[in-house]
């Protein structure tokens, strides 16, 4: 099926989301859809997948007009979609979730559950997925579950496949076995669009590329164009992908983490018996696929999750034991993962959120009673010293951009005097500028002689920042890595990834030296361009 | 309320689950049990004299087969409760010390056994009989608009809305239950009328939850004043200027059904009852298959868990909770038809006495599980009749006391001394596309 | 550069969404609109109050409709209705008039009255009315700030009212001090039984709707349970406690020598109420716990990141819910009834909640809904006495405004005006084309 989008519109109120974009998938191609996070591609297939109207323009299947009220006209018309947050109801059964709308059932809406149970079955074995029918959505690991989501889209028999950034759950192993079904479903005649800002995947993959900045269509390129070619193109200037910064010039170990563990109440152990230790003026990356364990690593420094076991000390003191209040105060300067639901109170002021953790201290208040004043002021203050776009300081913070918003998280943060900066994927869905910014930032600070921690998802954000990194699989640290070898070469990609599969790192270079993956040939191939 | 989807550990290799350490369990059960086991001891036990027996009565006057009431010795028994309770002290202790979780029925064994030894001590040395039979049915007959309410909620809730209006729908269904079959000099029109009450409830609160958006306890709250509000109004003008013609006693008649209500002690219970209790037993197995069963109940359910999972597989999520939230409105105004004519009562201001709020409380007891929900309404009602029969037979315990125990009941259970309780994850949210 | 007024696209749209629980905007998806903070006169002319106006016109004229159609000779009129409209109409006109007539005499300025006194006598009494609407309305108003919804004031106010009573009528202590001791007595009891939801939320993660609910029903047993023992029931009377010693009172807000025969019941709780209504303006908007409690409200995550102890804050909130209710309280037991009784709360814990609503969790807000709501109480009785039209219609057309406010949409598309919130999109797109051609 060919499938065309014309002039396609989409405005959320003060902002273009999609601004006449054209685009055409012809019948059994990968297409990948290029952009940076908030270029609009995720709106572009919510109006292609009907979940969203389009104030302008046209979709096109074969030719003939249509017109989708919602998903259900979408998919009966041939189209499916593989949801970046799966839309997986995480109570029901893998049958019941493939069932869901299309329900086969007998007298009286009775459900037939053998019948659902059949046709997981059936189009699990033919592409080798391995999914019990009956397993519980919530008990199943994010691989599988993405799984479950492609058997739903061709249980409805889709024609063009989306998927929304795919692989930003999934170890760059499991993105290979991502790459092979993608492969053998293009055999089988299914187009699929390919949403991503991962240019190594794209380059991997596509047929054709689609590159879409701030709403528009700004270019097709070629799966054979470089990285550094599709980057430019992806955020419009010449970027440079890598963070400046001098060798660092560690000094003591100030912080050290000792057998720490996290078990969750429902029994699953989240961190698992990990030590290591940050050097005063040095970036330990936590590297990992989501959910490995870093999140909660990261919170329990913080004090907002409970350790059960280990120590953790900072300046030779356990802080296990005392209270977020009492880190933070101590030095310890925290950028959350989810910066709208733990960074800042979208509903408070910027110069609100600017004293969020200080509110209670002179100058901002005396006693009980605070000072308007001094929160003012100190706002003006910070927001000109972080460079903060904004109206008023006294307007809601979600006025703000994501990366203003992430600026004013920063600008609070480092106002205390640090011991220790820890920061969870610091830049998602940052525009580049603010990027460049918070990283330039947390080089400073290293400067400084702070120990940092970052983590992150983001193997080039690791790359770019990390002095040493620690990679994360299933809650232990399989290794640390120092980000350049003694021999001046940085280390390698594939000896990263595989630790990120849970390889330990020593047979991770054995095996990166041997086996090189899809990916790797995709960097092969812009060594020969 | 809300819950992320994704899972806390990912794995790249398939079949390998995340690592489990044995899950806490907790040691409330256990704390629970002790406290039972000593007050049977210390207000009890040590307070029932030697000889004293209490006699249970388990015949009715029309029973076929005539049962004698039966005398035991207080104390002896007594004991005998006693070292039931402390066996499932000690036995949910050493689940707790193996990690394991505890099977529901120790529940019910200590509760019966608590309430049993309750029973036995105000019986002992007195001589009127403890009336098992009449204790039972009172019990079921202050359960049934409980079971209406709780079944609303559950409909409700397990689609996403909050649904506090349950007391309003139930005391406009037993408005216009009684006004309809009194005007009709129907009993059978009150119980067509009583539903499509709760239902128009619903709908208010449907249109203002959805449409509008507004909290959905707020709705549920003001539609509730509104409805005391405009029965009372009516009450007071319309119903009594003419209270022949609009608010004179039409009872539903009994319906016993043959050889069913001859079974001692639960017969007469159960099966000589009005066809509004009959409907209530269909209603109950009804909705336990629905929805869990069929493509109404897939789709509810899928509609107050994930919302948008259901959007996109073509469901219309807020018609189906506008639908199912009229739906379960109508269930409460059956319900409240239960109050007037079900009870042969004409209408009274504010009859429902907030039993829409005991219902919500029975429904959360149940875990948003129509069974469990009905155990729940159940045991509030059984306790409330408690109360009412024990302040009959005059004894010691002051009735306030025990009119409270639901209430207390429902307080623990929330502060999860009953158990995890997990409500369906979309509840309260409303749902918008973009 | 145009990055200001550019938020993130698509997937950043999440950010905006509604928090779950967003107590303090009625309607759950509080646009930007509603977090700007536009001063009064914007407000005025922005349509904030506008709507409160016309929501409470809107159910009055509901009310109106359902006085009408009550009225025995506008029904009689109807059977004729096909033959004779007019009269149907006329009649239903004259119930609601006179009906509404009465209730301003009895609320707000009776005309008819042989004194001045007398004839502003409504106007105190509305006032008096008001008292614990207010108080139990501010308990309200704190804890939607924070996130929590308290339908606890009803039992609030009744444990309140066995502290305040039992200090007031069993203790002998001078003047001055009695009072303070049974109105600290009062709050204190209302903080109890407002903690105890407070704790098991904090501790336990309780549904605070849930455990509030049932301790108002706890506390209808107490106060039935404890009106029974030989302390509070020395004759063995009744419903009815000793009444409260005269130190222990509020003095009437007008004595005698300064406007002699004023017979007016206003009492000193109204200056309390004014009292209170300050400290939770101050509490809210100018203290570090205020600054807590919004937080949490808002956005508890976030809080707890940045050092807040969301538990504490619970109880504490709580705590202050209950205290106020506990002081909602003393305006009955210490003011108008001077003894305690079963239905010494009335409905003042449900009323409060519209009260709160209606005020938009505002401090002044919630002080001026509580007189609306005490103005219609009060006239509710004269209007029963006069025109037998039962005080119920005011029960009708409280939750009648609530619900309005709670639904602009509905209100202005009753009243055909235009939605703002229509011409800022349309503004904003200007906006988006003058920059897409820069």
């Amino acid at each position: 099926m060919k499938l065309e989008l014309q002039g396609i519109t989409k405005v959320f109120g003060s902002l273009v989301a999609n601004d006449h974009i054209d685009l055409v998938v012809e019948p059994g191609e990968i297409h990948a859809l290029l952009g940076e996070n908030g270029a609009g591609k995720s709106t572009l297939m919510n109006v292609l997948y009907g979940l969203y109207d389009p104030d302008d323009g046209q979709i096109l299947l074969d030719g003939a007009p249509a017109t989708f009220k919602g998903p259900g006209d979408a998919v009966s018309a041939g189209i499916g979609m593989v949801h970046q947050h799966f839309m997986l109801v995480p109570v029901f059964t893998v049958a019941e979730s493939v069932a869901l709308g299309y329900e086969p059932t007998g007298a009286g809406g009775v459900l037939r559950l053998e019948e659902a149970r059949r046709r997981v079955r059936e189009i699990s074995d033919r592409f080798g997925f391995q999914v019990d029918p009956d397993a519980r959505i919530e008990d199943l690991p994010v691989g599988v579950q993405q799984r479950v989501e492609i058997i739903k889209a061709l249980s409805r028999d889709a024609q063009v496949l989306i998927l929304d950034e795919p692989t930003a759950v999934l170890t760059p192993q499991e993105t290979d076995e991502l790459i092979r079904i993608m492969r053998e479903l293009k055999e089988s005649g299914t187009s699929i669009v390919f949403i991503t800002h991962k240019l190594r995947e794209v380059r991997a993959i596509a047929d054709r590329i689609t590159v879409i900045r701030r709403g528009r269509v700004v270019g097709e390129a070629s799966p054979t164009s470089t990285e550094t070619e599709l980057a430019s193109l992806m955020v419009g200037r010449s970027v440079s992908l890598t963070v400046e910064k001098e060798p660092a010039q560690p000094g003591e170990a100030t912080f050290e983490v000792e057998g720490l563990s996290v078990v969750a109440p429902t029994g699953t152990v989240l961190v698992d018996d990990i030590s290591f230790d940050v050097r005063a003026g040095e970036i330990l990356c936590v590297a990992g696929v989501q959910g490995n364990g870093q999140t909660e690593l990261a919170e329990v420094i913080l004090g907002i999750e409970e350790a059960d076991s280990g120590s953790v000390r900072l300046d030779g003191k356990d802080i296990l034991g005392t209270g977020v209040k009492e880190r933070l105060r101590s030095g310890i300067g925290f950028v959350p993962e989810d910066r709208s639901t733990d960074g800042v109170v979208s509903s408070f002021s910027i110069a609100e959120n600017l004293v969020l953790d200080l509110y209670d201290t002179p100058p901002f208040a005396r006693g009980v009673s605070m000072s308007p004043a001094k929160v003012t002021a100190n706002a003006e203050q910070r927001t000109e010293e972080f460079d903060v776009r904004y109206t008023s300081v006294h307007d809601p913070i979600s006025t703000l951009s994501g990366g203003n918003a992430q600026k004013v998280v920063l600008a609070r943060e480092m106002s205390r005097p640090l011991r220790l900066l820890v920061a969870s994927q610091p830049t998602r869905g940052l525009d580049v500028g603010s990027i460049e910014f918070v990283h330039g930032r947390v080089v400073a600070e290293r400067d400084r002689g702070t120990p940092v921690i970052i983590v992150s998802t983001e193997l080039d954000e690791v790359l770019g920042l990390a002095d040493r990194i620690a990679v994360m699989y299933r809650g232990r640290i399989v290794g640390i890595v120092d980000a350049v070898g003694e021999d001046g070469t940085p280390v390698s990609r594939d000896v990263l990834g595989l630790m990120m599969a849970g390889v330990p790192l020593e047979d991770a270079q054995q095996q990166a030296a041997q086996h090189r993956s899809v990916l790797g040939a995709a960097d092969l191939g812009e060594e020969q361009a | 309320m809300s819950t992320a989807t994704q899972p806390q550990q990912a794995t790249p290799s398939e079949g390998a689950g995340p690592q489990r350490a044995r899950p806490k369990v907790s040691l409330k059960a256990t704390v629970v049990y002790a406290l039972a086991a000593l007050v049977t001891l210390v207000a009890w036990v040590l307070d029932t004299p030697a000889d004293a027996r209490t006699t249970f009565q388990f015949g009715t006057s029309g029973d076929l087969v005539s049962i004698p009431n039966i005398p035991v010795p207080a104390l002896g028994f007594l004991v005998v409760l006693l070292v039931v309770m402390l066996a499932a002290t000690g036995f949910s202790f050493w689940r707790w010390r193996e990690r394991r979780p505890l099977p529901a029925w120790t529940h019910v064994v200590v509760g019966v056994a608590f309430v049993l030894a309750f029973l036995t001590f105000v019986g002992a040395g007195r001589s009127t009989v403890i009336p098992m039979v009449s204790l039972l049915a009172g019990a079921l007959a202050l359960s049934v608009p409980l079971v209406f309410g709780a079944m609303s909620g559950v409909i409700c809730e397990r689609s996403g809305i909050i649904n506090i209006a349950i007391e309003g729908q139930l005391l406009f269904g037993a408005f216009m239950g009684a006004v309809v079959a009194s005007a009709a000099g129907s009993a059978y029109l009150g119980l067509v009328a009583a539903p499509l009450a709760g239902a128009l409830v619903g709908a208010g609160l449907a249109w203002f939850s959805v449409s509008f958006r507004v909290n959905q306890i707020i709705v549920g709250v003001v539609l509730n004043t509104l409805i005391i509000g405009l029965t009372g109004f009516l009450f007071s003008t319309v119903l009594s200027d003419n209270k022949a013609l609009w608010n004179s006693r039409m009872p539903l008649p009994r319906i016993r059904i043959p050889l069913l209500a001859d079974i001692p002690v639960i017969g007469p219970v159960l099966f000589n009852q009005t066809i509004l209790v009959y409907l209530m037993y269909a209603l109950i197995f009804g909705l336990q298959f629905m929805l869990f069963r069929s493509r109404w109940g897939l789709r509810t359910r899928a509609v107050g868990e994930h919302p948008k999972a259901a959007d996109t597989v073509g469901i219309k999520v807020n018609v189906r909770r506008v639908w199912n939230t009229i739906l379960g409105g109508a269930i409460a105004g059956l319900g409240g038809a239960f109050f007037t004519v079900g009870s042969g009562l004409a209408f009274g201001r504010e009859m429902s006495a907030g039993q829409g709020y005991i219902a919500l409380a029975a429904m959360i007891l149940g875990k948003w599980n129509p069974w469990g929900a009905v155990m729940a309404a159940l045991l509030f009602g059984f306790s409330k009749n408690l109360g009412n029969v024990l302040s009959s037979i005059g004894s010691g315990v002051p009735s306030e006391l025990l009119l409270m125990l639901p209430y207390v009941i429902t307080i623990l259970a929330v502060a999860g001394f009953v158990g995890r309780v997990r409500p369906p994850a979309a509840e309260g949210v409303p749902y918008t596309k973009s | 550069m145009n990055d200001q007024n550019r938020p993130d696209a698509g997937e950043e749209q999440s950010v905006a969404a509604p928090p779950p629980a967003d107590a303090g905007s009625e309607n759950g998806g509080p646009t930007v609109r509603e977090q700007e903070r536009p001063g009064v006169l914007q407000q005025m002319l922005g349509g904030s109050a506008l709507m409160s106006v016309l929501a409470v016109v809107l159910a009055l004229f509901i009310g109106g409709l359902l006085i009408a159609f009550a009225d025995e000779d506008t029904r009689e009129a109807a059977t004729y209705f096909f033959a004779r409209p007019l009269d149907t109409i006329t009649a239903g006109l004259s119930a609601m008039t006179e009906a509404y007539v009465a209730m301003f005499r009895g609320s707000v300025f009776d005309w008819q009255a042989a004194t001045f006194a007398g004839m502003v006598n409504p106007l105190t009494e509305s006032m008096v009315f008001a008292v614990p609407l207010i108080l139990a309305g501010l308990g309200i108003a704190v804890g939607f700030r924070a996130g929590l919804f308290n339908i606890g004031a009803q039992g609030q106010i009744i444990v309140g009212a066995i502290g305040a009573a039992w200090l007031g009528f069993a203790f002998d202590l001078p003047p001055v001090i009695h009072l303070l001791v049974a109105i600290l007595g009062g709050a204190i009891g209302g903080a109890v039984w407002g903690g105890i939801p407070g704790v098991l939320k904090a501790r336990f993660g309780a549904n605070e709707v849930i455990v509030t609910i049932m301790l108002n029903y706890i506390a209808v047993y107490l106060i039935s349970y404890i009106l029974k023992q030989p302390g509070f029931n020395p004759g063995r009377t009744g419903q009815r406690s000793p009444a409260v010693s005269p130190d222990a009172t509020y003095p009437l807000l007008v004595p005698q020598w300064l406007w002699p025969d004023n017979g007016f019941r206003l009492h000193w709780g109204f200056v309390v109420a004014i009292l209170a209504t300050i400290f939770v303006w101050w509490l809210m908007e100018r203290s570090t716990v205020g600054f807590q409690i919004r937080a949490v409200g808002a956005n508890p995550a976030a809080a707890r990141t940045a050092g807040m102890s969301v538990g504490r804050i619970t109880v504490i909130t709580m705590v202050v819910a209950g205290a106020l209710a506990g002081l909602a309280a003393t305006g009955q037991v210490l003011g108008t009834e001077r003894s305690l009784t079963a239905g010494v709360a009335a409905s003042f814990g449900f009323d409060a909640i519209t009260v709160a609503l209606l005020g938009r969790s505002r401090p002044w807000g919630t002080f001026f809904a509580g007189l609306l709501f005490g103005a219609l109480k009060a006239g509710g009785f004269l209007m029963q006495s006069l025109t037998s039209t039962p005080i119920d219609i005011v029960l009708v057309v409280q939750s009648l405004i609530v619900l309005f406010i709670a639904a602009p949409p509905l209100v202005r598309s009753v009243f055909r005006l235009p939605d703002p919130d229509r011409r800022r999109r349309r503004k904003a797109d200007t906006r988006t084309t003058q920059e897409a051609t820069a």
